[in-house]
């Protein structure tokens, strides 16, 4: 692939979804128009629910699944019609698919028995694999001797020993459990970084999506409704369902009463009208969702800068999770209104039943469009 | 936690006690003693069903193929004289009179029969020669020996005292040399059958090679089916299976006779191929009643045998392995060769070996459509059973068989190992 490289690619677009579609059975689109450019190095994270076609658009990329109409170019070359071995892309499959029939040496050396490569070369290649996820030692064993955490292991190490510059992970994590995923999750990070390779990573785990990836492209019914670095998506959803799929959200319904670029008056349903930061707002008296991050909700208006927004509000629930108390309220007609209060010295301890103020500022809420 | 701790150690010498101090083991086989009375109890009639039908049945027909009596029982005094005497010793005044003796009593009692068909096994055309000479031994007159060979000068001839002497003995291997085309010669001595009665070697491996090719057709034909059972939607493969299994409803004789109808010179397959000229009307190719009809009938009745195994093996099969392997740079071929084939081994050993056990011991089949050529050692063993009334030759050839199958089923351990056996 090295050689193959043409120089007329900018390196802003290694890998190229041109209007790509995808239909199983000629009735419905699992993917429709897709368009999408990754830069080469780049870690780039499909996010989204079961269903939502991003595993499809990896199974395209891999030549496991072919489009039904469009482009997928990889180094400026169409590669529709490249059979899945000869592309070049270490894949990381959800289950491993380690062979079991096989040691852990024979499974990494596979790839490279199946290219030709010498004994003695990929004896070599494959103990600088192991070496690079820590796994040395392992090389005799079978799969199924081994953890998951070592099995995912030996998956990446698989998928990299042939050296692909373009490596497919394909819910890689799924099945460790939550230390382990973090620290795979951090390893995966160090090894993109060291190799300086290219990833696409699919994942609904929206946690992995922003710890890891330089850009996140957020699939929903078929479409990437947003494409943007982790805190551009987490911070500016363009839309509600982003909103409401990154991380917590609190939405307040209502109705615009006036609007700029910068700002837009909503009138929520007990009548009160708030300041919101408006995306996606196209016309006076449209419906709308305010959602605002419950961490950035405070019940301490004195102590927040000015301009901040104050509404009253009813204790609900107080839930008690370590680091946080997780209080849920009735704000604005709204009984799920959750605002997240850090669990510091001195924080004072809500109760339920209790009447409070709180605040937001106008930039922590954005009026969406209603799903 | 703690007290499990402290026992643990006090159990240094002695083993490990409960809390009261009672031996750990004999606690435990207390306890769950009643649970194995009732686990027992619920087995008990399934294991008498197993010895009565199958383990003294068997063993009766394993011990006939080393004994028979039916010389020694009825001819006690010429069996004694051989017992004294060295093998190969030459037959005296006495033995000639033991023997005269027998007879006449043997002929009283009416079991002459029985000892002529008893000695007619290793010598044949003998059996004759006790039936006369029974109904004339009360009149013989001493000296025997004249006496006898006057009556037949076969008498005289050495080899019958040497088959006389071997059969005088209840227990012998002789039936094991005759399944092995093997016999006994005047000395006692071991040699190989006269040329044109060596028929149980070339069908012992006419059975091995004509089952090992079955079982190669099967495997053949039933690894795509069980592949497509494997990766088709749930729905699809059921209706699959149904036809797969749909010979199992349909009797045996049924399947065998509708062979018979396609296959026969006249039959719809002839027919066909010389409807459409494919061969002309003295060219119809004879496919029933020999070793071609016992190949297609016993591959196609065995066939499901071989589809089950191997489908129970694929269907937990990850298709994410070919994928892998195909997205580690191996061509579809390879994928298969390297990754997929390698998995379904424990389905492919079952299977054939399961039909190999099964076609070897094979009868009605080969014997509705085998015709001549087509015939199994089974044949033979029924043969022996039912027409020749050779009981011991017909149990020493079953048990030379099921030696075979034990062997092989010893070597697929060894190989492969039996815990890998899925049958499914």
């Amino acid at each position: 692939m090295n050689a193959s490289r043409p120089d007329s690619t900018p390196d802003a677009a290694f890998v190229e979804f041109d209007r790509v579609q995808k239909s199983y059975d000629g009735e419905t689109l699992v993917v429709k128009d897709l368009n999408l450019t990754i830069a080469r190095g780049e870690f780039l994270t499909m996010l989204g629910p079961s269903g939502s076609g991003k595993t499809t658009c990896l199974m395209m990329l891999a030549g496991f699944e072919t489009a039904t109409h469009g482009e997928i170019r990889l180094a400026g070359r169409p590669i529709n019609q490249v059979p899945p071995h000869k592309r070049g892309i270490g894949m990381v499959f959800q289950n491993y698919a380690l062979f079991p029939h096989m040691s852990v040496g024979e499974n990494l050396a596979f790839p490279l028995e199946v290219r030709g490569m010498r004994r003695a070369e990929r004896a070599a290649k494959v103990a600088r694999a192991l070496d690079m996820v820590q796994m040395g030692a392992f090389a005799n064993r079978r799969p199924a001797q081994l953890s998951g955490g070592q099995q995912q292991r030996i998956a990446l190490a698989r998928a990299l020993v042939f050296d692909p510059e373009l490596v497919l992970m394909d819910e890689p994590l799924g099945a460790l459990d939550k230390q382990l995923r973090e620290h795979m999750q951090f390893e995966i990070k160090a090894l993109h970084d060291r190799l300086g390779i290219t990833v696409v990573y699919v994942t609904h785990d929206q946690g992995e999506a922003l710890t890891m990836s330089d850009r996140i492209a957020v699939f929903n019914d078929g479409r990437i409704q947003q494409l943007a670095p982790p805190a551009e998506l987490y911070e500016r959803p363009k839309n509600s369902f982003v909103a409401q799929f990154i991380g917590e959200n609190n939405k307040l319904p209502g109705i615009i009463e006036a609007f700029d670029d910068k700002k837009a008056l909503v009138r929520l349903a007990t009548g009160e009208v708030i300041d919101a930061t408006p995306v996606n707002i196209r016309a006076r008296g449209q419906q709308t969702l305010v959602s605002i991050r419950p961490e950035r909700v405070e019940f301490k208006p004195e102590m927040m800068p000015p301009g901040v927004h104050r509404i009253a509000a009813d204790v609900l629930e107080v839930v008690y999770m370590g680091d946080i108390f997780r209080t849920r309220m009735r704000v604005a007609g709204s009984e799920d209104f959750v605002m997240k209060c850090r669990n510091t010295i001195g924080q004072r301890r809500l109760t339920p039943g209790e009447r409070i103020e709180i605040a937001w500022h106008p930039e922590d809420a954005r009026a969406l469009d209603p799903m | 936690m703690l007290a499990m701790d402290a026992t643990g150690a006090d159990a240094g010498r002695g083993g490990l006690t409960t809390a009261d101090g009672k031996p750990l083991k004999q606690a435990l086989a207390t306890a769950q003693s009643r649970a194995r009375r009732r686990a027992l109890l619920l087995v008990l009639p399934l294991l008498a069903f197993i010895v009565i039908t199958f383990v003294v049945p068997i063993g009766q027909l394993l011990f006939r193929s080393v004994y028979n009596d039916g010389f020694s029982a009825n001819m006690p005094q010429i069996s004694a004289w051989f017992r004294e005497t060295e093998p190969g010793t030459e037959p005296d005044e006495a033995a000639y009179a033991a023997l005269a003796a027998d007879l006449a009593a043997a002929a009283e009692a009416r079991s002459v029969g029985v000892v002529g068909t008893r000695v007619n096994y290793e010598m044949s055309g003998t059996r004759s020669l006790f039936t006369a000479a029974g109904r004339k031994a009360g009149d013989l007159k001493p000296p025997f020996r004249e006496a006898l060979l006057e009556l037949n000068g076969t008498w005289g001839d050495p080899q019958l005292w040497g088959v006389m002497r071997s059969v005088s003995s209840a227990y012998s291997a002789n039936f094991y040399l005759a399944a092995l085309d093997l016999a006994r010669d005047a000395n006692g001595d071991i040699v190989r059958a006269p040329e044109g009665r060596r028929i149980y070697g070339m069908l012992f491996l006419r059975t091995l090679w004509l089952s090992a090719l079955i079982t190669g057709l099967c495997l053949i034909l039933a690894y795509p089916v069980a592949h497509l059972l494997a990766t088709l939607p749930l729905a699809k493969s059921n209706l699959l299976m149904i036809l797969v299994l749909l010979p199992f409803w349909t009797s045996l004789l049924v399947r065998t006779t509708s062979w018979m109808v396609l296959l026969q010179e006249q039959g719809v397959v002839n027919n066909t191929m010389v409807a459409l000229g494919l061969i002309g009307e003295d060219g119809r190719i004879q496919m029933m009643y020999n070793r071609t009809g016992t190949i297609i009938a016993m591959t196609h009745i065995l066939l499901p045998f071989m589809i089950l195994p191997l489908y129970s093996v694929m269907r937990p099969i990850n298709p994410g392995y070919v994928r892998a392997a195909r997205s580690l740079g191996a061509t579809s071929w390879t994928a298969f060769r390297r990754v997929y084939l390698p998995q379904t081994l424990p389905g492919i050993g079952a299977g054939a070996l399961l039909v190999f056990i099964l076609a070897v011991g094979y009868y009605i089949t080969p014997a509705l459509v085998g015709g001549a050529s087509g015939q199994l050692i089974s044949n033979l063993i029924a043969y022996h059973m039912q027409d020749s009334l050779n009981w011991s030759l017909a149990a020493a050839l079953a048990a030379l068989l099921l030696a075979g199958v034990l062997i092989l089923y010893w070597l697929y351990d060894r190989l492969i190992g039996i815990d890998k056996l899925k049958l499914g």
